[in-house]
């Protein structure tokens, strides 16, 4: 008998191997597997994991279904509060929301959530479980812009209400970070994604790709030519930082966003599409978040010795604490309280190196952490062909400055209501990065459910 | 799919096309840019617009094979398709936005070189279309390259043209008619747009700076998405780095640091060439590429 203080263990592909492939790190449960790992949750009546769940998931019930083997109930239990759970499943930082919150997590290991919501999702999709369109349409249009997770998350929603929906998407392919940010060992694109678009497009919203709003067409012309009556704004936080050192246009320096574009949505990684990426023998990456880990894992993969550069101590790193470790099982190395103060050029312009001091940790700062401090005298240089600069993003200027009256931050952000998503403009409503800045998949989808609200409140009081 | 409703052969490796793209004919300019992608596995290539047809819902691409991708667009024929065409990118020229009072008292002088003509054309066009003349010089390789003469000769004031073998028109570089037209011709001009390969651009700029005319230079750096999101096309403006596919492509040609550019041009050439060679010789490829170590 298994420890029921302890998680059932999820297989994965051992280091060794994934290090040199770009399959899936983490296979996930069986149906056995998961039925265990059901019958640790103790299906607490006021149950705390609910609370930690941004889009408000029946956690105990699907639990409950998948204890009695009841796979695709509770997959049904799961579709009222979430459009992509194979991905949720996979990307959700569950430690810090549902997991964190667990009861059993007190005196044990939490129950294994998100596992097991991944485990019903790929059951679903493998047993061509669909989610269906509402039978009447209330003849109401509402254009999303994005296809993103708050984008996917409020079209849904909207869908199943009987809104006619567009996704307006500016890339190629349908669903933003998770198609060109999160890489394949994490979020496998054809099998899981792809199948996750797939089904909200099976609720009957329409996805036009290749429109950038405010170039191909704008907010307020979707809304006076096109007939549109309400309009949601999931754009994301694309635009990549820079740190403003000398030497960081040299050939071989990258936005993580770059790398992972090439990577991802471009699939340079493999020999049969055309897009090219930098293969580096010895690469940095600049930051210590998830798109750094992602992007440092991604360099290893396509053969590089890799760094970590951060210049706080491993304490701080903003990264989820399971993709750290992976990536240190992998074989990446961390180089902690570094900062990096010039990127060194040959005399074709191509990176030879980075300069960096050692830092320390000081007084406390407005975020609440140490803030690093140099330590003079501690420059030291290393040795690069490739550099990385992961250092957050923020949004994109793009819509904002060409709508009329939608209202943004200092930060560039959307000035957007938290409960109903109500922006300045009648009738567009925001959420996600666009919003808050860089954050996660999972605030994005909530923060698209609640607008979807909101949209639904205020297109069925004009009918009164 | 966005597709093609003309395919035309204009020069060795030169191809103009014409495609259907009703979004993109209804609110572009001149001076911006689409994104081209030929089918699953291409690269999204960054093409000046050529020319547009607000009500048929079209758009003109003007096009030289560089890379494997170009090349495979070359392959396609009327009633094929793009599998994806996105735009209208990147900023219109500046003139679409003055006051036109203003703009008819100026002398505007364009500098095409290459297949830089084709982005040329919309603007003259444009500025024919609003009662304004501007002087032309297109500068080409060879006669046999020479593009768009007589769509040009139609919306220009006067057309001068240059080849650098002296097959067609003046003999030498555009420079060189640049400097003849204001130092021994008297002609004065207020602004000058020069656009085609990084190096033209480059010695265009030295030469304007030194005659004194503002200039204005369009970019065509690396791109991926283009919509300011990779940061791959950025480039030094004066101290400041700018993305050429939000903030350009249109810049002040006397402030953009050329030889930073036309390094970052170089980033993936031999990616390229690699994929050039792989089209050309498929499973029969076995080194010559310095890259695959087939020859060692």
């Amino acid at each position: 008998m298994a420890d029921v203080l302890k998680k059932v263990p999820v297989r994965e592909q051992d280091p060794k191997v994934r290090a040199t492939n770009f399959d899936e790190v983490c296979l996930g449960y069986n149906k056995e597997e998961a039925i265990e790992e059901a019958n640790r949750c103790i299906g607490c009546k006021n149950a705390k994991c609910m609370q930690g769940c941004p889009v408000s998931i029946n956690i105990p019930a699907f639990i409950a279904q998948v204890k009695e083997g009841n796979i695709e109930e509770a997959y049904k239990v799961i579709s009222e509060s979430s459009a992509l759970p194979a991905i949720c499943g996979r990307v959700c930082p569950q430690e810090s929301q549902c997991e964190g919150k667990c009861i059993r997590g007190i005196k044990g290991e939490a129950i294994s959530i998100g596992k097991l919501e991944r485990f019903v999702a790929d059951w679903a999709r493998e047993n061509g479980i669909k989610p269906t369109a509402p039978a009447q349409k209330n003849g109401h249009k509402v254009a999303v812009i994005g296809s993103g997770p708050s984008g996917l998350t409020c079209a849904g929603d909207l869908a199943k209400l009987g809104y006619d929906v567009t996704i307006f998407e500016a890339l190629h392919k349908a669903g933003g970070v998770l198609v060109y940010g999160i890489p394949e060992f994490r979020l496998p694109k054809d099998a899981v994604v792809e199948k996750e678009v797939e089904n909200v497009k099976s609720l009957g919203v329409k996805i036009e790709t290749n429109v950038v709003i405010g170039k191909s067409t704008t907010v307020d012309a979707l809304m006076d030519e096109e007939g549109f009556e309400a309009v949601f704004i999931g754009s994301g936080a694309g635009l990549p930082m820079f740190m403003g050192i000398p030497g960081e246009n040299a050939n071989g320096v990258f936005s993580a966003n770059e790398f992972l574009t090439r990577n991802n949505l471009m699939k340079a990684f493999r020999e049969d599409y055309d897009t090219p990426i930098a293969r580096g023998k010895k690469v940095a990456v600049v930051g210590g978040g998830n798109v750094a880990m992602d992007a440092a894992r991604t360099a290893l993969r396509l053969g590089g010795e890799v760094h970590i550069v951060y210049r706080r101590s491993e304490a701080e790193l903003p990264a989820r604490v399971e993709e750290v470790h992976h990536a240190k099982e992998e074989g990446i190395i961390f180089d902690l309280l570094t900062n990096p103060k010039e990127i060194l050029v040959d005399e074709n312009g191509w990176v030879k190196g980075m300069r960096c001091i050692r830092m320390e940790l000081g007084e406390p700062d407005a975020s609440g952490r140490r803030r690093p401090v140099e330590v003079p005298g501690s420059e030291f240089e290393l040795e690069l062909d490739t550099v990385i600069m992961s250092l957050g993003t923020s949004p994109n200027p793009l819509i904002s400055s060409t709508t009329i009256g939608l209202d943004i931050n200092k930060r560039k952000c959307i000035i957007a209501d938290e409960e109903t998503g109500k922006t300045s403009k009648e009738g567009v409503y925001a959420g996600g990065d666009a919003v808050t800045g860089a954050a996660t998949v999972i605030l994005a989808m909530g923060a698209g459910k609640a607008a979807a609200k909101g949209i639904h409140e205020f297109l069925s009081n004009k009918d009164k | 799919m966005y597709k093609i409703r003309k395919a035309e052969k204009l020069a060795d490796k030169i191809f103009l096309m014409v495609v259907e793209a009703p979004r993109i004919a209804k609110h572009c300019e001149p001076g911006q840019f689409v994104i081209v992608k030929a089918d699953e596995v291409g690269e999204r290539i960054p093409l000046t617009i050529c020319d547009y047809d607000r009500e048929e819902g079209t758009i003109t691409i003007v096009f030289q094979i560089v890379g494997a991708s170009s090349e495979r667009f070359s392959r396609l024929q009327a009633g094929d398709a793009f599998s994806d065409f996105v735009g209208p990118l990147g900023q219109p020229s500046e003139f679409v936005h003055e006051d036109l009072d203003k703009l008819k008292n100026e002398k505007i002088l364009f500098v095409a070189g290459g297949v830089g003509t084709a982005p040329v054309y919309p603007q003259v066009k444009w500025l024919k279309e609003h009662g304004i003349d501007a002087d032309v010089i297109v500068g080409s390789k060879t006669k046999d390259l020479l593009i768009l003469e007589d769509e040009m000769r139609a919306v220009a004031g006067n057309l001068y043209i240059t080849t650098d073998d002296g097959s067609y028109g003046a003999h030498g570089v555009v420079t060189k008619v640049m400097e003849d037209l204001v130092l021994n011709q008297g002609k004065k001009y207020d602004k000058c747009v020069a656009i085609g390969p990084m190096i033209m651009m480059k010695f265009a700029c030295l030469t304007t700076k030194k005659l004194g005319i503002p200039t204005i230079i369009s970019m065509n750096p690396i791109m991926v998405d283009g919509t300011g999101m990779c940061g791959a096309c950025r480039l030094t403006v004066g101290d400041e780095v700018k993305f050429a596919c939000v903030d350009g492509p249109e810049f002040d040609g006397h402030k953009i640091n050329f030889d930073e550019a036309m390094k970052r041009q170089q980033m993936y050439k031999t990616d390229e060439g690699r994929a050039i060679l792989k089209l050309h010789e498929g499973d029969t490829h076995h080194g010559g590429c310095g890259q695959c170590g087939g020859d060692k």
